[in-house]
């Protein structure tokens, strides 16, 4: 099964990355690009029928820091 | 005083860390992070600079589900001593022993240079050998030192006086330009700067010495 975890900082955390490839967007002529928010995409192979909830404690305990981050589960 | 440095594949300040300690009286072992108990006649335990399992997912993150860190996480828990520094701080909050983040630093470059430092408080016995508003000189070496905490929780930490050090130049984009906190129980310090790289004439400063040599002799007085 596979299982893809998106992990983004929160909303209101300063993303200085994001904003240093905003910045080499505009460099490049790309015009309009407002805003870039740059995140993790982490993709588990897991034995079937591991449940959401195993899924959610793997994120909290260690995927993700929950201080700053956020994540979403996708059961592809 | 018995110190105890943790050491995980990729830490490269435990060599320095143990000498300061030392100097300053202690009696110092190192323990590898495959360890699953600390010690327990261990006073302190120092989570030292470097980077830890490279950096991979988060800075600390990994060091801090090492079995060595469950134990470290009962040492505090039982009120005993403890300090992170560098890559040791984001393995503190990354553990939740501490409160915050460490995120890349602002300016996305990795800062290596000495700081200013403003002592915030001295109620902290790795603390009481400054005075309260002192301005001290430690170097910094970090690619990840932008402390972030919510703003309730800053607030918090001021009310309590949880706040260690604060930068005279925040160098990495720091809320509240904070350097270091401390544990409610105030025997854990976390901090970016670090204390172990001036301990000696040699080191360029000496500004370092008095936090290992106040822990020392508070531990030895009691």
């Amino acid at each position: 099964m596979k299982v893809r975890v998106d992990v983004m900082l929160k909303t209101g955390v300063l993303d200085p990355q994001g904003e240093a490839v905003r910045h080499a967007l505009g460099n490049l002529g790309f015009e309009g690009v407002e805003k870039v928010r740059q995140g993790k995409v982490i993709e588990l192979d897991v034995a079937e029928g591991t449940s959401e909830e195993q899924i959610k404690d793997m994120c909290e305990k260690l995927l993700a820091n929950t201080v700053i981050e956020n994540y979403a589960i996708q059961v592809l | 005083m018995k110190a105890g440095v943790i050491v995980f594949p990729g830490s490269n300040c435990d060599r320095d860390l143990a000498v300061a300690f030392e100097r300053a009286g202690a009696q110092v072992q190192m323990i590898w992070h495959k360890e699953t108990e600390l010690p327990t006649d261990l006073d302190i335990v120092g989570v030292p600079g470097g980077f830890s399992f490279g950096d991979y997912l988060r800075c600390g993150a990994i060091a801090a589900q090492s079995p060595i860190t469950r134990s470290l996480i009962k040492h505090t828990e039982r009120g005993g001593y403890a300090i992170g520094i560098c890559n040791g701080f984001q393995v503190l909050t990354e553990t939740g022993i501490l409160p915050g983040a460490l995120m890349r630093n602002a300016n996305l470059k990795f800062i290596c240079k000495p700081v200013g430092l403003k002592v915030e408080t001295t109620e902290c016995d790795f603390l009481s050998g400054y005075a309260q508003g002192q301005e001290i000189t430690v170097p910094v070496a970090h690619h990840d030192g932008n402390y972030n905490v919510t703003d309730e929780k800053l607030a918090q930490l001021r009310d309590e006086g949880r706040i260690a050090f604060t930068y005279t130049d925040n160098p990495n984009g720091s809320t509240g330009d904070i350097a270091g906190v401390i544990s409610k129980n105030r025997r854990v310090l976390g901090m970016m700067p670090h204390p172990e790289r001036c301990v000696d004439a040699l080191h360029g400063g000496t500004d370092g010495v008095a936090m290992f040599r106040s822990l020392v002799d508070t531990v030895v007085a009691a």
